[in-house]
């Protein structure tokens, strides 16, 4: 026995290494017709990684100080060896995480990734969405700019409108009556600590529930139905080396995709950085539009389309949390006799089809200003938005669904 | 995958016209003419802002001695930009005038202008520094069409001149015109390439990093595309027993 044989039986007698290598890894079997979308899982812990690692470096000269934090970026931005490197690839992964899990999301309303096995394994990722969304808004703060502060304060303001606590709820959020240094100090140790430790331990739970009950694929269909002599299933190979190579080049593409917007477009047009954002935060002076980074407006452009009801905005801030906890049920919403889109009537389609339309149609008039005929579109679409998930049960049981295949197609 | 297509170029007619119908909007902003790789012309634009803009407007993250990267060694800065001798090459761009009296003067504090350029795109800035007027309305004297009732008065007037407002109606229809009513030191071509130059140096001093990005972007995106060919190659050797 050779000395490096020896090591490993030597940690396998006190830790499971051998086993859960094989367990997670090289006997890991996942379906082999894994197509384009099935990028993003592996792709989505990339970019925590990045987003881990750029972080840590920022942190290390960024001051999270209300009089010093937006000189602290520049400071990153000019003084700092390889810093503007260091806060580009952060705000490009931030709005790249979002891209990500938007795809990820999508593959499985289009596969049906959600259904039964794997309802449990789709919660745990809503909750991960709902972190980062939470990480993300803290990270915004942290520049110190005027959009920072005034979507801080608009978002936190929300909060004061829930009944009878509201008001309280939105101080003890801010830890003041305006968003302050305290606010600042106090998203800071939440974006850098207590969520990413949160986001990582979740991320963990969402792979083991991933690893009982094994990946959906493309057909809908399940590859633990045909097994073979060794109880291995037929359509299934090992985790690695198939899919570590294959999600190898879907990490090498998406790196050339972001590298692209890193060097040549990090501000995206306005959208990646917000121009208004290179004005130091004055809590004086409130900017004439606040639209909140790309990924949040079609959750705002819901809450800007419910009227305000009794001179509260209240049901408008149901609205907006609804239309993001409604995924949670879509396990028990969906009646469709299959998973994937591939054997879906066209009921299905075209919902679908209508949702999307209506997701980026609000995305894109949450960034525009609220005039009367564009918050007529936004209630069209705010009520197609909802009307995807709750008549799902319906409209999913008459749709007409072709025969699934018994096993899963692979050209 | 053909469902996937159809459910792609269903959501791109639904939304394309939204947004080419969104963008236009807005007042005519003349293109500066920027270009970074135009040393000389950083140089010029660093010079006349050093002796007008830092009268009043700091730029509290730009250090004199970060202009090497348009080629000036610390002597060229000193001698050129005539740094005063208690100012050290490696201190940040401060404003002459104290920011409380500056308040005082001018109603607003002159903002910092290290990132105005990425506040304020460089469109912007070149046709906002060109569109000073005339106007008796105002306690400085001074109006700009793009930035209506600013604070600042015209402080290059000396060297483009004096203009006038003129407002012409024509059948309900008004168009509005600056005219020069009194020449400065500066033709009016010879002020539009000053402007020109001082909005180039505000542009590289809004992200110095400009200088290297785009030829550092060039070789990473080289070495991914290689990379690319090279692992895509691996995968179909890997995957080529997989049927």
């Amino acid at each position: 026995m050779n000395l490096a044989a020896k090591l490993v039986g030597w940690i396998d007698q006190r830790f499971p290494l051998v086993s859960t290598v094989k367990a997670h890894v090289t006997e890991y079997y996942a379906p082999k017709n894994f197509n384009f979308w099935y990028f993003f899982g592996s792709l989505a812990l990339l970019v925590l990684v990045i987003q881990i690692v750029s972080g840590i470096f920022l942190t290390m000269n960024y001051k999270p100080d209300a009089l010093f934090a937006f000189a602290s970026v520049e400071y990153i931005m000019r003084d700092v060896q390889w810093g503007w490197l260091l806060r580009y690839i952060h705000s490009t992964g931030a709005s790249m995480f979002f891209v990500v899990i938007y795809l990820h999301m999508f593959r499985g309303l289009m596969y049906g990734s959600y259904r039964n096995p794997r309802e449990l394994l789709w919660i745990v990722g809503m909750i991960l969405y709902l972190v980062l969304m939470a990480e993300a808004f803290m990270g915004y703060l942290l520049p110190w700019g005027q959009m920072s502060f005034w979507g801080a304060q608009v978002i936190i303001n929300l909060f004061s409108s829930v009944p009878v606590i509201g008001p309280d709820l939105a101080i003890l959020i801010r830890g003041d009556y305006v968003v302050s240094d305290i606010t600042l100090n106090r998203f800071f140790a939440l974006h850098v600590i207590a969520i990413p430790l949160v986001l990582v331990l979740i991320v963990v739970v969402h792979l083991i529930a991933l690893h009982e009950v094994g990946s959906n694929n493309p057909d809908g269909v399940e590859i633990k139905k045909y097994k073979d002599a060794n109880g291995k299933p037929l359509d299934g190979i090992p985790f690695h080396p198939y899919y570590t190579i294959k999600d190898g080049v879907g990490a090498v593409g998406f790196l050339i995709v972001f590298c692209a917007v890193l060097f040549f477009a990090p501000d995206m047009g306005g959208y990646f950085l917000e121009y208004n954002n290179f004005v130091p935060a004055n809590p004086m002076k409130t900017p004439e539009h606040i639209a909140p980074v790309w990924y949040f407006t079609p959750y705002y452009a819901i809450l800007r389309a419910v009227p305000p009801m009794f001179g509260s905005q209240f049901p408008g801030v149901v609205a907006m949390g609804v239309a993001t906890v409604i995924f949670f049920f879509l396990p028990w919403l969906d009646r469709g006799k299959v998973k994937s889109i591939r054997y879906r009537g066209p009921i299905y389609k075209i919902f679908l089809a209508l949702f999307v339309v209506s997701f980026i149609g609000l995305g894109w008039l949450g960034l525009m200003p609220a005039t009367p005929a564009y918050t007529v579109i936004s209630r069209v679409l705010a009520v197609i938005y909802f009307a995807f998930f709750l008549l799902m049960p319906w409209y999913t049981r008459i749709d007409k669904c072709k025969p699934e295949p018994d096993r899963v197609t692979f050209k | 995958m053909k469902t996937i297509k159809k459910l792609c170029a269903a959501v791109l007619l639904l939304v394309m016209p939204a947004v080419a119908g969104a963008s236009g909007a807005g007042m005519h902003l003349d293109k500066a003419p920027v270009n970074l790789q135009d040393l000389a012309s950083l140089q010029r634009g660093v010079k006349l802002f050093t002796s007008r803009c830092l009268a009043c407007h700091g730029a509290s993250s730009m250090r004199y001695n970060r202009l090497k990267d348009i080629g000036m060694t610390e002597e060229e800065v000193k001698k050129k930009l005539e740094l005063p001798e208690d100012v050290k090459i490696g201190s940040t761009m401060q404003a002459a005038m104290d920011p409380n009296s500056a308040k005082l003067a001018y109603g607003v504090a002159p903002p910092d202008l290290s990132v105005i350029s990425r506040s304020r795109s460089a469109d912007w800035l070149y046709t906002y520094l060109r569109s000073f007027h005339l106007d008796k309305t105002r306690a400085s004297g001074w109006n700009n069409t793009v930035f209506p009732n600013v604070g600042m008065p015209h402080v290059l007037a000396d060297l483009q001149g004096e203009l006038e407002l003129k407002i012409e109606k024509q059948a309900g229809h008004e168009t509005r015109k600056l005219v020069l009513a009194t020449p400065g030191t500066l033709k009016p071509a010879e002020y539009d390439a000053a402007i020109a130059d001082l909005t180039n140096y505000l542009v590289y001093m809004g992200e110095p990093a400009k200088m290297v990005r785009y030829k550092l972007g060039m070789i990473v995106l080289g070495f991914l595309f290689a990379l690319f060919v090279l692992i895509f190659m691996l995968k179909k050797e890997v995957w080529k027993d997989i049927h």
